[in-house]
């Protein structure tokens, strides 16, 4: 296992130390050890099924939702503790926002999807100031001249590409330091994925991002660094150019070239 | 090369028999299909045919136009039975004033007509000392004459009304004193011994007061162990077992129902007898399950998606579930909700239990009072041998089936409604 976060100078924004995920008796994730660095893409890659995406539900503890699923090991967000079963998770995940793989925005409308999360918490207690926090949410998600007509329409009427900038502006609106984005373009056509990746790339300045993607080409675009997951290990993990260029371990160099996978 | 031809053919002629078979299969499947709908249909036109055709009549009521001299001291003194008696030996002259034919002419008209009388004057006092014409209810069998139920040719002994009475009839039709005329009081009375003047509000009110208690107790509850149960409790031996046991318990007979409610709330818990608040009470065990049932289909047809959303955001899992799953499952909820009222609206056994199968004349004024319901009052006016019963017995039914029309048609509505959301 390598571990490449030493040419870096600032503090990682999240810091795994020895995770590993049981689902019942079934481990899906083995002794992770993993540095993400702030405003930077973190691109997770492997099979099916090697974790990547269990691993990512990790950091803001979505897993907690799944029955028998146990996490043991220690996650640290800015130096806080987020794996221990005192750790407040809604404070966590207003911190740590999630991008899901299909897009799902409420059926609610366009303005009620961005409205939730700040009503929810209370950050915007007048009306002005949420108007002005999902106008900002929807510029930041590059959406807003999209919808700015249709803001009380709902949601789900939008096209699956708006749809998932309508899911990230959403996310970004209850202002997280993170953003963890499980394959957020699978579900769209080439089209809507250039412009989501466009915007992972804007967003990037302001926001820790880890995606997980199927698409290696996605990975090598949009992120500074990638971690190769493999049948529940961290293979490796190094800098993106790196990863695809020359990677350490065998097995990497495998799936990148499309040997296996 | 030459033998393959022949088998080519041979072949060919096999697959379009085959095909052919095919064919034929599919159209006898189509007849057959089509066999059971007429038959559904050619129930349903038959059972609708002869309960419109009995139970309109029931909505209409001979009425008898009385010219009646509202004496000044006759009223003072309260003597309506006399004012009634007076006026219609007025009217027939030729009747003596034995007590036989007294009573034959009173018997032309309702029972209660005196009671009428009493009303038409304290709704206005100004009546007292002045002759007026009152349109008042005819007695059963001239009402039934009237509607052509009773054949006049069969001999005297044989039919409810006398040759005299008939004689009469004729006269009373002569002078346009007889009419058929809708019937208002069928929807303003309670029952009556009588049943020219039988009504069903009572019954219309008792249902809708139990159906409020039904409601009310087994909405709530209803939805929230589906809400438990889908999205809150753990997957382990006990959970299955209650699972296992509500669904069983949609399949419970109706009748035991009833008796548990009449050893539970009438016996250990001392709710009245023959109550809207116990019969309600018995009706939300019944739909009880249906709601669970429908409303846990309802909250697994929501995809998880929204909740997960909404957790991912730092919703708790109660706000997704109110935020989120539930709204987009109230359609279905509240479906199953109005069918299990429905339900229990034409719920009749578990009622015997309660005692809710009762004449009840008066229309009950709250949850504790004495009070029948609609199936129960079919039943009951079915039981009853006057013929005018039969009919009244027909419009109940008709008026059941509206209200559970009415009922399943919210239902759909409100099912496009709330759907077209999302």
């Amino acid at each position: 296992m390598v571990n490449a976060g030493t040419a870096s100078s600032p503090q990682p924004k999240l810091v795994a130390r020895e995770v590993s995920v049981f689902y019942g008796e079934k481990q899906a994730v083995f002794d992770v050890d993993l540095d993400i660095m702030p405003r930077e893409v973190t691109a997770f890659i492997g099979p099916s099924g090697c974790g990547k995406s269990t691993l990512l539900r990790c950091f803001n503890r979505m897993n907690d939702l799944i029955e028998n699923c146990r996490i043991t090991g220690s996650m640290l967000l800015d130096g806080g503790d987020i794996a221990g079963s005192d750790v407040d998770v809604v404070q966590l995940r207003t911190r740590i926002g999630m991008v899901f793989q299909k897009p799902n925005p409420f059926p609610k409308s366009v303005y009620d999807n961005v409205a939730y999360g700040p009503r929810l918490h209370g950050v915007a207690p007048t009306r002005s100031e949420l108007d002005e926090l999902v106008e900002t949410s929807l510029r930041r998600a590059g959406i807003w001249d999209e919808v700015k007509d249709r803001i009380d329409q709902p949601g789900t009427s939008l096209s699956g590409g708006q749809q998932q900038r309508l899911c990230i502006a959403r996310a970004i609106a209850i202002r997280p330091d993170v953003l963890l984005m499980d394959e957020p373009c699978s579900a769209l056509d080439p089209i809507a994925t250039a412009t989501i990746e466009e915007l992972i790339d804007e967003l990037k300045s302001e926001y820790t991002i880890i995606i997980v993607t199927h698409n290696m080409q996605q990975a090598a675009r949009v992120s500074q660094r990638t971690a190769f997951l493999n049948l529940g290990r961290l293979i490796e993990f190094d800098e993106t150019q790196k990863i695809f260029t020359n990677p350490s371990e065998p097995s990497t160099q495998d799936y990148i070239t499309g040997r296996f996978g | 090369m030459s033998s393959s031809v022949p088998t080519t053919i041979s072949s060919q002629a096999a697959a379009n028999r085959l095909l052919l078979r095919r064919k034929r299969a599919e159209r006898r499947f189509q007849l057959y299909g089509i066999l059971a709908i007429s038959a559904a249909v050619g129930f349903l036109v038959v059972f609708l045919a002869s309960i419109v055709s009995r139970g309109y009549m029931g909505f209409v009521q001979t009425e008898v136009r009385l010219t009646i001299n509202f004496e000044q001291e006759l009223v003072e003194a309260g003597s309506y039975r006399k004012i009634l008696r007076t006026s219609l030996a007025e009217l027939f002259p030729e009747a003596g004033s034995s007590r036989a034919e007294r009573r034959a002419l009173a018997g032309l008209v309702s029972a209660g007509t005196v009671f009428v009388l009493r009303e038409t004057v304290e709704a206005d006092p100004a009546i007292a000392g002045t002759v007026r014409d009152v349109w008042v209810l005819a007695s059963d069998p001239v009402d039934q004459f009237h509607k052509g139920r009773i054949d006049a040719s069969l001999p005297e002994e044989e039919r409810p009304i006398s040759d005299a009475s008939l004689a009469r009839i004729a006269a009373l039709e002569q002078d346009g004193r007889i009419a058929l005329r809708f019937n208002r009081s069928f929807f303003s009375r309670g029952d009556s011994r009588n049943p020219e003047e039988a009504g069903i509000l009572g019954a219309i009110v008792g249902s809708a007061l139990a159906l409020v208690v039904t409601l009310v107790v087994s909405f709530p509850i209803g939805v929230m162990t589906a809400v438990y149960l889908e999205a809150f409790a753990p997957r382990n031996r006990i959970t299955r077992l209650i699972e296992i046991n509500i669904n069983n318990l949609a399949a419970v007979p109706s009748i035991v129902f009833g008796l548990l409610g009449l050893a539970v709330f009438l016996n250990v818990f001392g709710l009245p007898r023959s109550a809207p608040i116990s019969g309600g009470l018995v009706l939300s065990l019944m739909t009880l399950p249906t709601i669970i049932i429908s409303s846990r289909a309802a909250i697994r047809a929501v995809p998880p998606s929204f909740a997960e959303a909404a957790i991912g955001l730092g919703a708790s899992r109660v706000q997704a579930i109110f935020h989120h799953v539930l709204p987009v499952a109230a359609p279905g909820t509240l479906t199953g909700a109005i069918i299990g009222m429905a339900q229990a609206l034409g719920e009749t056994a578990p009622l015997l239990m309660m005692g809710m199968v009762a004449f009840v004349v008066e229309v009950p004024g709250g949850f504790t009072d004495p009070s029948t319901v609609l199936p129960a009052q079919v039943y009951l006016w079915a039981d009853s041998p006057e013929r005018g019963f039969a009919e009244k017995t027909a419009a109940a039914i008709i008026v059941l089936l509206g209200f559970l029309l009415v009922m399943n048609g919210l239902a759909v509505y409100l099912r496009r409604k709330f759907e077209k959301q999302w």
